[in-house]
């Protein structure tokens, strides 16, 4: 038997197949209808193992398009969904930061992985990965170069942590010539300063876990480590942490 | 909503945009109220309120001032309504809770502000409440910085009188909203034209003393285990309190509770039994807010208490009812109001203490604390009482959010989250 968990996020839709340990994963763009991402990756997890509906012991679904997932056994948010996954994957995580797609959040674990404290931010994007997205855009460079750019570049002051604040910001500092290294690197910086204050609304204990799409820069990884001064332990599953928890909920679930 | 039309342009409302007004309440009720099983019969009466809102009550106050009443219109828990009543005149609550009202605020007010006072003032100046137009005097007070300067914008629209709210608990400020309130006296006599005596003051100060026992025979209906009411249905009762009939309000409250008790003894509950229940405490929640308590009420949880003006602060603790002198009155009315344990205080131990008291005695799960934005008092207050709450081991979750609803998904999930946290300590503690 198996059990499935879907995160369907606002940008990326995952799944995860789960059998006590992770037997795969799949990751597909959300793209306007999150119902029918959620479905695709349901059906793709089965087609690649040979399993059909009847080896599924349950499934869980979590993110913002829990809610549409009618196929779903039940919905269970994200926060949750997270906890479980990053202790799964490290029973020594006490702290989570999560970072996706249009919101971040910081997870406080106690030593069985249950959660005692949480904060999210607000309906304001500013540190999330929407922000990431819209001002590199301005740049004209992609997510996943962001690494190779910002490498050995000293950082530019970008002060606005508001979205489109920021975009103008980046505006101005183009114009006067700036270079896209250090704009990237301040792009970054901003992120760090951001999820530190959001870190900082809870008692910080070690170990921290870094999940979720953003996760995946290293450089951001770098920064937020000098920052707090501690270590940080990020997956190379980052992205499917919050599917993982699911699968991993619907797992345990009797 | 019987034709109001002649009665509403009497009032001078601006007949077009209240029209805006009376098309999207009823809709905006339905989905909310409407929409809940198993309601108690009892809440017929408040739906009748609601659906009448702008209507019947409003052809009372205006036949009541045909008579020579006076109706003084107040914006908070500290304006004594014994002494408007012990007068011959009547309090009714004004705040504003909607979205409606703010663009019309925000033509005098900067945009930064308190969604409360920006309504409010929105109500007045865009001539859309006939509440107001029904005032005769409004009665301000000095609880934020944001209602002190308002309220000299707003007296340039329509007379009002200002109490001045010490800001600390020191015997001399008791002594001092003594003073206060005979002023306010005063100010209410002269309106009103008839004399406030100790024989009608104790009469009304046992008057608004039935009225809080009332609300907390409501709230002792929120106690049990199987809860008779939901957190949203009580909100609104504690809400019409503030306006309604004192008289009539009384009697229909306590037929509701007659209903609920009965409920209670046959275990009939309007939520399942593992709901967790939750305390509210935060800033006050003007007619018609109803987003924290719908949110969370649709989010698998029940709100059992609210420790907010319009909720605890209103009616808990009486005025004494045993003197028989008016300078004694206006003691026990200085005492029983400096009482109430608001956040523009400082120090504030008081509410914490309320918080955790109310957190046991209605056997909560976790506290939502919620404010509204740029509410200083009660946000700075937030740390105080989370420290205090986790030395406790109470949950609790700040959630800031104004009237408009496009934070509600984000709202939602951060709920649900929580009472997946609190559901998995019922679990623990099995």
């Amino acid at each position: 038997m198996y059990s499935i968990g879907i995160d369907t996020g606002s940008v990326a839709t995952k799944g995860v197949l789960f059998d006590g340990n992770i037997v795969d994963n799949v990751i597909l763009p959300t793209g306007w209808s999150p119902k029918n991402a959620s479905k695709e990756v349901f059906n793709k997890l089965l087609e690649r193992n040979n399993i059909s509906e009847v080896d599924i012991k349950r499934i869980i679904g979590t993110g913002y398009g829990r809610i549409s997932m009618d196929f779903a056994d039940k919905a269970i948010t994200e926060i949750t969904c997270h906890a479980k996954g990053a202790y799964y994957l490290n029973s020594n995580i006490r702290t989570i930061l999560d970072i996706g797609g249009q919101d971040s959040k910081v997870i406080s674990l106690d030593e069985k992985g249950n959660i005692i404290d949480f904060v999210m931010n607000d309906k304001c994007a500013a540190g999330t990965g929407k922000f990431l997205e819209v001002t590199l855009n301005n740049l004209g460079i992609d997510v996943n170069e962001i690494d190779d750019l910002v490498k050995d570049n000293k950082p530019m002051d970008i002060s606005s942590m508001c979205t489109v604040f920021a975009e103008s910001e980046i505006v101005s500092l183009l114009a006067k010539g700036g270079n896209k290294g250090e704009i990237a690197s301040g792009i970054l910086y901003s992120i760090a300063k951001k999820s530190s204050s959001l870190l900082n609304r809870v008692s910080i204990r070690e170990k921290i876990a870094f999940t979720g799409g953003v996760a995946k820069s290293k450089e951001l990884k770098r920064i937020l480590k000098d920052k707090l001064n501690k270590d940080i332990f990020t997956s190379d599953n980052t992205q499917i942490i919050g599917a993982l928890g699911a699968a991993v909920i619907g797992w345990n679930l009797k | 909503m019987a034709d109001y039309k002649e009665l509403w342009k009497s009032l001078d409302i601006d007949l077009e945009k209240h029209d805006e007004l009376c098309e999207v309440l009823p809709e905006f009720y339905g989905d909310i109220y409407m929409t809940q099983k198993n309601r108690p019969e009892g809440m017929n009466y408040y739906n009748f309120v609601v659906s009448e809102i702008h209507g019947f009550r409003i052809k009372e106050l205006n036949e009541f001032r045909g008579k020579g009443g006076k109706v003084f219109g107040g914006f908070c828990v500290f304006v004594p309504d014994e002494v408007t009543l012990a007068a011959g005149g009547v309090g009714i609550g004004l705040c504003g809770g909607s979205d409606f009202w703010v663009p019309d605020g925000e033509k005098v007010l900067p945009r930064n502000m308190c969604p409360l006072i920006k309504a409010s003032v929105g109500a007045k100046i865009g001539g859309t409440c006939p509440y107001f137009q029904s005032a005769d005097m409004l009665v301000g007070e000095t609880t934020c910085d944001g209602k002190k300067k308002a309220w000299e914008i707003l007296g340039e629209y329509t007379p009002i009188h200002v109490m001045d709210l010490p800001q600390m608990k020191r015997e001399k400020d008791i002594e001092n909203f003594k003073d206060e309130i005979n002023i306010f006296r005063e100010k209410v006599e002269s309106i009103t034209g008839n004399k406030v005596t100790a024989e009608n003051l104790k009469e009304n100060i046992k008057l608004v003393n039935k009225k809080r026992k009332v609300l907390q025979r409501l709230y002792n209906a929120r106690k049990v285990q199987n809860l008779p009411i939901s957190g949203k249905d009580a909100l609104l009762i504690s809400q019409i309190a503030f306006y309604d009939d004192i008289e009539r309000f009384i009697e229909k409250t306590n037929e509701l509770c007659d209903e609920l008790e009965a409920r209670i003894e046959k275990n009939i509950s309007v939520f399942d039994e593992d709901t967790p229940r939750i305390l509210i405490t935060g800033t006050p929640m003007a007619i018609p807010n109803w987003k924290m308590h719908h949110l969370i009420e649709t989010s698998g949880g029940a709100v059992v208490c609210e420790e907010t003006c319009t909720g605890t602060k209103y009616f808990e603790r009486f005025v004494d009812e045993d003197n028989d002198d008016l300078d004694s009155q206006l003691k026990a009315l200085s005492e029983r109001y400096m009482g109430i344990n608001c956040a523009c205080f400082s120090p504030n131990e008081g509410r914490i203490k309320d918080i955790i008291r109310l957190y046991k005695e209605y056997n909560a799960d976790g506290v939502v604390y919620n404010s509204l934005p740029f509410c200083h008092t009660y946000a700075v207050e937030y740390k105080k009482v989370k420290d205090a709450l986790d030395k406790e081991g109470i949950p609790v979750m700040m959630i800031e959010s104004d009237y408009s609803m496009q934070d509600a998904g984000q709202i939602k999930t951060r709920l649900e989250a929580f009472f997946e946290m609190l559901n998995m300590n019922k679990e623990l503690a099995l």
